[in-house]
């Protein structure tokens, strides 16, 4: 089919969706969803905010499943094989770098607020995480030919980092009585804080070796 | 209804990010596009559900908050993925695009 009438085609059927969409939203009724469950249940956490309750607490599988998600795309991504040098043209002159020096710790001092908060606020793992990898991208931007990352095992560990440690915390709920995924009473809100660093570090890693978009050692280095 | 009008603005406009990701997706051949597409379908599935969750009196239920941020850790590892893949593939294919035409071998 030629590109004008598969256009006109495609248009016309995304217009024709988009009406039933609108008319199925329109026909959904208003209900109050779990609000009122999660509020009745925030007695039983230790972190004040609801959200994080959710997914640190209430839904903790699911949030574990997730970090499992990056850490398979770290691992597809690697299984492509070897990062190019990025970017091909390296920023020149010294405004970047300088700048970097001062905003680099900025940036891990508001990541680190950012979890915290968390318990009491907005904020939480992956938006502290989020911002830390984005000074590991502006950091990789400013110096991409130099392989400053740690050995192939240092990253290993450190994108396994969170995953790992959710599942420790989560099995130990298991002979200690909560059950799979649940905190001892007293307990939630240091657990939860430890689960959200060890997640914001892996999440903020995997993050820039995605960006990489592929293995930062050579094959002779580990097989 | 008329009490979850000011859902509304954020429906149509998630409904409309949702339709024409699909719609770049379906024509556009190359693969960036495509992926870009995708993610602004994403966005607006995003939107829907987070408008969704602020219909009802008081506050947003955080449920669907918290699925939405999940979803978007997902759909950045999903297109780092995809992006990896359309490195490997620049080579191949001599170009991002994909060929016109049915695959011939």
């Amino acid at each position: 089919m030629n590109p004008r009438p598969l256009s006109l085609l495609s248009g016309g059927l995304s217009a024709l969706l988009a009406l039933l969409l609108v008319s199925a939203l329109w026909d959904t009724p208003v209900h109050e969803g779990v609000s009122a469950s999660v509020a009745g249940a925030m007695g039983h956490t230790g972190v004040a905010h609801p959200v994080t309750a959710v997914l640190l607490d209430f839904r903790a599988y699911d949030t574990l499943l997730e970090m499992a998600v990056v850490l398979l795309a770290v691992l597809a991504t690697w299984s492509l094989g070897r990062c190019d040098t990025l970017p091909a043209r390296p920023v020149q002159g010294p405004v970047m770098r300088g700048g970097l020096r001062h905003l680099i710790p900025l940036a891990v001092l508001t990541g680190g607020y950012l979890i915290w908060a968390g318990g009491a606020g907005s904020g939480g793992a992956f938006q502290g995480g989020a911002v830390l990898a984005a000074s590991g991208v502006m950091w990789v931007l400013a110096w991409p030919r130099r392989p400053d990352l740690p050995a192939p095992l240092g990253l290993r560990v450190g994108v396994t980092l969170g995953v790992a440690v959710f599942l420790a915390i989560g099995v130990a709920g298991l002979p200690l009585g909560p059950g799979f995924m649940g905190y001892p009473p007293g307990w939630s809100y240091g657990l939860i804080l430890t689960v959200e660093t060890a997640a914001a570090c892996s999440i903020a890693l995997s993050l820039v070796l995605l960006f990489l978009g592929g293995r930062p050692w050579r094959d002779a280095e580990d097989g | 209804m008329a009490e979850s009008l000011h859902a509304w603005p954020f429906f149509g406009s998630g409904v409309l990010l949702f339709v024409l990701g699909l719609h770049a997706l379906v024509t556009r051949p190359h693969l960036l596009i495509k992926v870009l597409a995708f993610n602004v379908m994403g966005s607006g599935t995003f939107m829907v559900l987070l408008s969704a969750a602020a219909r009802g009196s008081g506050e947003p239920d955080p449920v669907p908050q918290a699925l939405v941020i999940t979803g978007i850790v997902v759909a950045v590892s999903a297109t780092a993925v995809a992006l990896a893949l359309m490195l490997r593939l620049y080579p191949i294919l001599g170009g991002a695009g994909l060929p016109p035409g049915p695959p011939e071998d």
